[in-house]
C-alpha cells in the first residue's frame, strides 16, 4: 500500500452489479460498499452465486451489469490486480514445486509488499516445509500455503472464497488471526462462508445472496 | 504494492516452467520417441528402398515433427488450469500475454527444440541426401516456434474443455497447414534444384508476426474460454 | 436516433428477431427456389453445350456459386464473430454460429460438384487441384468451428470461443490459399487449370448469375431459420419463446 486512502472513501464500491450465465441471473443487481478496515461476509446457500460474485470482483469474470470501483476509480485489470488478492477454491500451486519455489514465483509475478517469504511461511505454520513439493502437502497445508501467498501480496482488499474450507481448528484460528491483522492494518476483507462453523473475529457486515431461481 | 518489472516476471516464469519440466524430465523424452516411431513406420510400411525413402524423407520428417509438437500442445495449459495457477497468472499485474509468451517459449525450448536437434539422426534413417539437411534444419528452426505459437492460441480456446486432445488436434491442423507446406516445400524445392529461400523467408515473416500476435491472441482466448 | 440504427438495435432483442425471422424465412426460401429453378433451367436446357467439354461443364453452374458462397459465408461468420466479441451482442453470436453449418454444406457441395466435374477431366474423382484442396481445408475450418461450438457447454462461451476461432481462420485463409497454390506449382509444374470460367461467352453466363442470386436468397432463408431456432432454444425459459413456439402452458 503506497498512499493511505482518504478516510471516508470506500475501498470497494459496487453499483447494480449483476452476473448472468446463459441469461439465467446468477446474482444481482447488488449494491454494496466496503470501507478500509471493514470485513464483509457474503452469505447464501449453495448455488446462490457467492463464488461467482467473488470471481467477478477479482476480475476473473466480467460482470453482466453494473460497475465496480476500487479506491474510487473504476476498475481496469491492472488496478484490480494491484489492489486485490483472491483466494479461490483451487490453491493455485504447482504440485511439483516446493513451497518456497511456489511462493517465490507468486511474489515475482504479483509484486510484493508484505513480509518476506520465509516469514510468511512461518506465519502460516509451514516453517520446515520450504522444500516439500506441494504434491506432498495435505489439503490443509496447501490452503495454508495459499494464505501465505495472500500475505505476501500485500494487497489492501482480500477476496476470500470459503477460506475455512479444508482447515483444522488451528487452521481456522490462523485464518482468523490473519483477517484480524489485515483489518487492523486498514485492509478490507470480503469473504464467503457457509457460516455454520467459523466466522471472523472482527465486526462484520453481512451481504446475503438469495438462492438461485429454480429453472422456469 | 509495487508491480514487478516485465523482465523479473519473465525470468520467474521461465524459471518456474524450466523447473517443472526438469522435475518431470522423463516425460520430456516422449515427443522424441514418438517422432522416432513415426519415422520408423514409413520404411516398415513402404519397404526400405533407399531411393524411395530419400524422396519422401523431407515430408515424412516434417510430418513427424509436426505431429509430435501437436501432441505436446495438450499439456501446455492443462495442469495450470487444474491447480488454479492459470487463475493466478490471470490476476497478476503483469500482462498475461507476456507470461504466455515466456511459457510458450519455454515449451518450444523443451518440447520442440529437442525434436529439431534429433532430426539429423532421423534423417539418416530415411536416407535424406546430406545437402538437403541444412535447408531442413533451417525450415524446422523457423517452423517449430511458429507451430508452438499458433498451437498455443488454439490450445487456449479449448482450455476449459475436458478430454480435448483430439479436438485440439483437429482445430490446429488446418492452421498448421501453411507452415507444413512452406517448411517441407522449401526442402522439396531444394531437392528439385528450385529456389527455396523464399519459402523460408515467408516462414520467418510468419514467425515475426506470430511472436507479437500469438501471445495476445492466446491471452484473449484464455479469457474467453475461462469466462 | 437514426431510424436505421434504431431498427438494428431493436432487432437485437430476441422476440423482435424471432418475428423478423419468422416473416422473412419463407421469403428467402421461396425466392431461392424460384431463382434456382430459372437458373437450373437455363443451365441445363437453354445454354448450348461447351465446344471443348460437352455437357459436363454444366455442373459449373452449381459449383461456382457454391464455391463463392463457401468463402462469402466464412467471411460473414468472422464478421459476426468480431461484432459479437467486441460489442457482446448476443444475436451476432447466434448468427455467427448459424453460418457455420450452412457454409460447411456449401463447401461440401463445392467439393462434390468439383469432383464430379473433374471425373471427365482428370479421369479420377480427385486431383490435388489447388482450388479444391483449399476448399477441403476450408471444410476442415468450418468443421472446427462447429466442433468447438458443440464442445463447450455454456452456449455463450461456446459461441465466443468458436467465433474467435473463425476470426483466426479468416485471417489465415489467404495464407492457406497462397500456400496451397505455391505447393501446387512446386509439385506439378505449370499445369493448365481446367476450371477457368472467365473465358465463357456472355450468352452462357446469365444462368450463373441467376444461380448466384439463388444461393444468396437460399442462404438468407437458411440463416434466419437456423438463427431463429437457436434463438428460441436459448430463450426457452421465457414466456414469449413458449408462445412463439406454440407450446401450451
Amino acid at each position: 500500500m503506497t498512499t493511505p486512502p482518504a478516510p471516508d472513501a470506500p475501498l470497494l464500491l459496487a453499483r447494480g452489479l449483476g452476473f448472468s450465465r446463459n441469461d439465467e441471473p446468477v446474482f444481482g443487481p447488488l449494491d454494496f460498499r466496503l470501507a478500509p478496515g471493514e470485513a464483509l461476509l457474503v452469505l447464501g446457500g449453495n448455488g446462490a452465486g457467492k463464488t461467482t460474485l467473488l470471481r467477478v470482483l477479482a476480475g476473473l469474470l466480467q460482470a453482466s451489469a453494473g460497475e465496480v470501483e476500487l479506491s474510487g476509480r473504476p476498475v481496469d485489470r491492472q488496478h484490480l490486480a494491484r489492489g486485490s488478492a483472491y483466494l479461490g477454491h483451487l490453491h493455485g500451486h504447482k504440485a511439483d514445486l516446493g513451497a518456497l519455489e511456489n511462493l517465490a514465483f507468486s511474489q515475482a509475478i504479483q509484486g510484493g509488499g508484505g513480509p518476506g517469504i520465509e516469514a510468511a511461511l512461518a506465519e502460516v505454520g509451514l516453517a520446515g516445509h520450504e522444500d516439500t513439493p506441494a504434491r506432498r502437502l495435505s489439503a490443509g497445508q496447501n490452503k495454508r500455503l495459499a494464505l501465505a501467498r495472500l500475505r505476501l501480496q500485500g494487497a489492501p482488499l482480500w477476496l476470500l472464497d470459503e477460506p475455512y474450507a479444508n482447515l483444522d481448528l488451528d487452521g481456522i484460528a490462523l485464518v482468523n488471526r490473519l483477517i484480524q491483522g489485515h483489518v487492523a492494518e486498514g485492509g478490507s476483507v470480503l469473504l464467503t462462508t457457509h457460516g455454520a462453523y467459523a466466522a471472523p473475529p472482527v465486526p462484520v457486515r453481512t451481504l446475503t445472496l438469495a438462492a438461485a431461481r429454480s429453472p422456469a | 504494492m509495487s508491480a514487478p518489472s516485465l523482465l523479473a516476471a519473465a525470468r520467474a516464469q521461465a524459471l518456474r516452467d524450466l523447473r517443472l519440466v526438469w522435475r518431470r524430465r522423463g516425460d520430456a523424452a516422449q515427443p522424441l520417441l514418438f517422432a522416432l516411431m513415426v519415422v520408423a513406420l514409413f520404411p516398415l510400411a513402404l519397404g526400405a528402398d533407399p531411393q524411395q525413402l530419400a524422396r519422401i524423407a523431407p515430408g515424412v520428417l516434417w510430418v513427424a515433427v509436426l505431429l509430435a509438437s501437436l501432441l505436446t500442445l495438450d499439456t501446455l495449459y492443462r495442469s495450470d488450469v487444474e491447480d488454479g495457477s492459470l487463475e493466478q497468472m490471470l490476476l497478476a499485474p503483469v500482462p498475461l500475454a507476456w507470461l504466455l509468451a515466456v511459457r510458450v517459449g519455454v515449451h518450444w525450448f523443451t518440447a520442440s527444440l529437442p525434436l529439431v536437434v534429433v532430426t539429423p539422426l532421423l534423417a539418416e534413417l530415411l536416407f535424406l541426401p546430406a545437402d538437403l539437411l541444412p535447408v531442413l534444419m533451417a525450415s524446422l528452426l523457423l517452423g517449430t516456434p511458429l507451430l508452438s505459437l499458433m498451437g498455443a492460441v488454439v490450445a487456449a480456446l479449448t482450455v476449459g474443455i475436458r478430454r480435448s486432445g483430439m479436438l485440439l488436434a483437429l482445430l490446429a491442423l488446418p492452421l498448421f497447414l501453411p507452415v507444413l507446406v512452406f517448411g517441407a516445400g522449401s526442402v522439396m524445392a531444394a531437392a528439385q534444384g528450385l529456389p527455396w529461400i523464399g519459402a523460408l523467408l515467408l516462414l520467418g515473416a510468419g514467425l515475426a508476426l506470430a511472436l507479437v500476435l500469438a501471445p495476445l491472441a492466446a491471452a484473449a482466448a484464455i479469457r474467453i474460454a475461462l469466462n | 436516433m437514426n431510424p436505421v440504427l434504431l431498427w438494428f438495435h431493436q432487432l437485437g432483442s430476441p422476440p423482435v428477431f424471432d418475428r423478423f425471422a419468422a416473416r422473412w424465412v419463407p421469403v428467402g426460401f421461396v425466392l431461392g427456389l424460384l431463382t434456382m429453378a430459372i437458373g437450373l433451367y437455363g443451365a441445363l436446357f437453354v445454354v448450348p453445350a461447351d465446344y471443348q467439354q460437352g455437357d459436363s461443364f454444366r455442373i459449373l453452374y452449381i459449383h461456382v456459386p457454391a464455391a463463392w458462397m463457401s468463402l462469402f459465408v466464412y467471411g460473414l461468420m468472422a464478421f459476426y464473430a468480431v461484432i459479437a466479441l467486441v460489442w457482446h451482442i448476443k444475436l451476432c453470436e447466434v448468427l455467427a454460429m448459424a453460418c457455420a453449418p450452412i457454409g460447411a454444406l456449401f463447401t461440401a457441395v463445392t467439393l462434390a460438384t468439383g469432383s464430379i466435374w473433374g471425373k471427365p477431366m482428370w479421369g479420377t474423382w480427385w486431383d490435388w487441384d489447388p482450388r479444391l484442396t483449399s476448399e477441403l481445408v476450408l471444410l476442415f475450418l468450418y468443421l472446427g468451428v462447429i466442433g468447438l461450438n458443440a464442445a463447450i457447454e455454456d452456449r455463450r462461451a461456446a459461441a465466443r470461443a468458436a467465433g474467435f476461432l473463425a476470426i483466426v481462420g479468416v485471417v489465415l485463409l489467404p495464407v492457406i490459399r497462397y500456400s496451397v497454390t505455391w505447393w501446387n506449382s512446386l509439385h506439378q509444374g505449370a499445369t493448365i487449370k481446367l476450371f477457368g470460367e472467365s473465358t465463357m461467352d456472355a450468352s452462357m453466363t446469365w444462368p450463373l448469375w441467376v444461380m448466384v442470386l439463388a444461393t444468396k436468397f437460399w442462404f438468407v432463408g437458411s440463416l434466419l431459420q437456423r438463427a431463429r431456432a437457436d434463438n428460441l432454444e436459448r430463450e426457452a425459459g421465457k414466456d414469449w419463446a413458449r408462445a412463439a413456439a406454440g407450446v401450451e402452458r
